[in-house]
């Protein structure tokens, strides 16, 4: 039974990572209808930054609340930094282009970051330093649940109702709705459209980011070849949820992250994404839409 | 000519890149020696890049405008260059010979080195035309196209393996397996839509390659089957040399047959159900097209050249494993298409070209090459979304008026 209580924890920790990088996803899809294949990018970068201002803090000996803090927010910042220029460089001026040019330009995007962070820094694996400490109150349950997933588990939660609060009740999560909904009808009552899509980048680029801290510090290494795998499984996670919604690309990502646990816990460890692609493939063929997207009646 | 408000604006720019590079190429820490570097240089030379960047970039806006303002009124009449050839059967089939005869004595005038190079890059024109019907003529996004090369890849390695079968047997076979895995998976896909099409073509394709890498017992697993032999021909015995320029041949045939084959195939009554179909599914459905059958056909046949592509693959490198049919290849096979224009096989074939002999010459640029890969992709789908040499589309006119009308 405490095998099955700690893959179930190991799966949920697992599910809001991806949870938090699937948001970014599904909420850019949800407007322009665009697979941002550079966010996996984005989410790595995040982790990067983290990395970077956490070991320099910690040199210069900070505390480690600080040091958290800190690093959190460079994270969010630059990673909402670089989704908003990227954005801006390689989506925008393709609004109007045909349907796969700003695809081709996200998957050049993404090679292109990649390669910069490599360049830039290295190609090893680094240590992540531990963010998280190890609390006391834990103690008795830490072999099956560890403090980190504890961690992951409630920031996520916190984060979750933070979004849920910014789309359902403020100014630009109301704008971000109607342009999901109708780009031109938006337009129309007065709302800036461009300036929607960038904030949507700026969200979901720091909801990306606190996952790539979380998941670094929880792993314990980073490399700039994070965010490939991270990304594909988010936007799996999405689509498996109904990409577009929300509530779906969470859901999505739970099921994801519960299903690989178990998988690998029971089955067999080696072949972890071939589970996860292979629900994703049983659950479109029998519900094509994902979990809980609308299926879309077009009309002519 | 220049207004002090762009370089305003451009000095901003500056600025803000500094910004936002500035933890990953300025800061770099050794976490285990405990020491940062500081690399204020680089921030120096990000900040003068993005405002040299910024300035040419604005003055070719400029530019561009008025130019758009002089030709408003020539420009809707006037074709492109390139297409005008196209369309001119007198000047596209002899300039079609030199090029033939160009790739028939390539190996003659150029080094083992180069006709190597020629030849992955021609395999890659056949993946492009391939992948171009799935894509670029069926409208159906494929993001798992490497799954069928590596199905034709180690269809080769794994029947020499155990059955000692030769090139030329194999050849056939592999095309023919990955055909029908295109139409295995094909079944359950055909009900979803675009991206949803493209993600689980992705997985399945993830799907594949892990299963090659995990399943010790069939694919020898992630270190690959070594010592594959090169085509035979009548069983003469070939050295190095000549054998990579016998398959440099080989490709140039297959090249030559798949322009034919989907040159025919784009014009007949199946490709016309194509176009069709990735115009408006409805309008295709109520037209009296069996939607199922044409879209497993655009799925199969693709597939079944990625296959041949596959055995050509195996033959030539003599060696497989799963590392060579990652998402990347996917995605290069994807950017070739839509890059070189979707639907227009010289399109694919420019693409091609461009796309697998850039990364290889840019090699005196060494580790930069795939960061300047990415970045081209982008700043050509930025400039050029159609592609190089969008596509011709068949239409009948008026030669003799064909400068006055309109």
């Amino acid at each position: 039974m405490d095998y099955f209580i700690e893959l179930f924890f190991g799966g949920l920790t697992r599910g809001s990572i991806y949870a938090l990088i699937a948001l970014g996803y599904t909420m850019v899809y949800g407007i322009i209808g665009l697979i941002n294949f550079a966010h996996g990018e984005i989410y790595m970068i995040g982790a990067f930054t983290s990395f970077i201002v956490a070991t320099v803090l910690s040199i210069y000996g900070f505390p480690l609340l600080a040091i958290v803090v800190i690093a959190g927010l460079a994270a969010a910042v630059w990673s909402s930094a670089y989704g908003y220029t990227v954005e801006k460089l390689a989506y925008r001026p393709l609004r109007n282009a045909p349907r796969l040019a700003p695809l081709i330009s996200a998957i050049g995007m993404s090679i292109f970051l990649q390669n910069y962070v490599l360049l830039a820094q290295t190609s090893d694996f680094l240590p992540f330093p531990a963010l998280i400490p190890e609390f006391e109150f834990m103690e008795p349950v830490a072999h099956i649940v560890g403090s980190s997933d504890l961690t992951i588990l409630v920031t996520t939660a916190f984060v979750m109702l933070g979004l849920t609060f910014l789309i359902k009740f403020t100014k630009i999560g109301k704008a971000m709705r109607a342009t999901a909904q109708d780009k031109t009808m938006a337009v129309l009552v007065g709302i800036n459209v461009d300036r929607v899509i960038s904030a949507t980048f700026v969200i979901g680029s720091a909801l990306a980011a606190i996952g790539g801290m979380l998941i670094a510090s929880h792993i314990g290494q980073i490399n700039f070849y994070i965010g490939f795998i991270a990304g594909i499984k988010a936007f799996t996670a999405a689509v498996l949820g109904g990409i577009g919604s929300i509530p779906g690309a969470v859901l999505g990502s739970l099921v994801l992250g519960l299903t690989e646990s178990f998988a690998t816990g029971y089955v067999s460890s080696d072949y972890e994404d071939v589970f996860a692609f292979s629900l994703l493939v049983l659950i479109l063929i029998f519900k094509p839409s994902g979990l809980l997207g609308k299926a879309e009646t077009k009309k002519v | 000519m220049f207004p002090v408000k762009e370089l305003k604006r451009s000095a901003l720019i500056s600025l803000w890149f500094a910004f936002l590079t500035f933890p990953i190429m300025v800061i770099k820490v050794d976490p285990i020696e405990r020491t940062v570097n500081w690399r204020w240089d680089n921030l120096f030379f990000v900040a003068l890049g993005s405002f040299v960047v910024s300035i040419l970039a604005k003055v070719y806006l400029i530019r561009k405008e008025r130019r758009a303002g002089l030709k408003k009124v020539s420009k809707a009449v006037t074709e492109p260059f390139v297409q005008r050839i196209l369309r001119e059967p007198r000047f596209l089939y002899p300039l079609s010979i030199a090029v033939l005869i160009f790739a028939i004595s390539f190996p003659f005038f150029f080094s083992t080195y180069q006709t190597n190079i020629m030849t992955t890059a021609l395999m890659y024109v056949v993946l492009g035309l391939g992948l171009n019907i799935v894509v670029g003529v069926a409208g159906l996004l494929d993001l798992g196209y490497v799954a069928f090369y590596a199905v034709g890849a180690y269809s080769y390695a794994l029947l020499n393996l155990h059955f000692n079968m030769g090139f030329w047997a194999v050849l056939p076979i592999g095309g023919l397996f990955a055909a029908f895995l295109g139409i295995l998976l094909g079944f359950p896909v055909l009900r979803l839509r675009g991206d949803y099409l493209a993600i689980v073509t992705l997985g399945f394709g993830e799907i594949i390659r892990l299963i090659l890498e995990n399943w010790n017992e069939f694919s020898k697993g992630p270190s690959g089957i070594a010592n594959i032999p090169r085509p035979g021909f009548f069983g003469m015995e070939m050295n190095f040399d000549s054998g990579i320029t016998y398959i440099y041949y080989i490709v140039v045939a297959l090249v030559v047959f798949t322009i034919f084959v989907v040159n025919r195939l784009q014009s007949s009554r199946l490709g016309r159900a194509w176009l069709a179909l990735r115009e408006d599914e409805i309008a295709c459905q109520a037209m009296g097209i069996d939607k199922t059958k044409t879209k497993l056909i655009a799925f199969s046949l693709g597939a079944f050249w990625a296959g041949l592509v596959g055995v050509i693959f195996a033959a030539k490198t003599t060696f497989v494993n799963p590392a060579s049919f990652t998402f990347l290849e996917s995605a290069i096979i994807l950017s070739i298409v839509v890059l070189g224009g979707m639907g227009s096989i010289v399109g694919v074939i420019f693409g091609a070209l461009i796309l697998i002999l850039m990364p290889e010459y840019l090699r005196a640029l060494s580790e930069y090459r795939m960061l300047a890969f990415g970045g081209i992709l982008v700043v050509m789908m930025v400039f050029k979304p159609d592609g190089i040499i969008s596509n011709v589309r068949r239409s009948y006119q008026f030669k003799k008026h064909s400068s006055t009308a309109e």
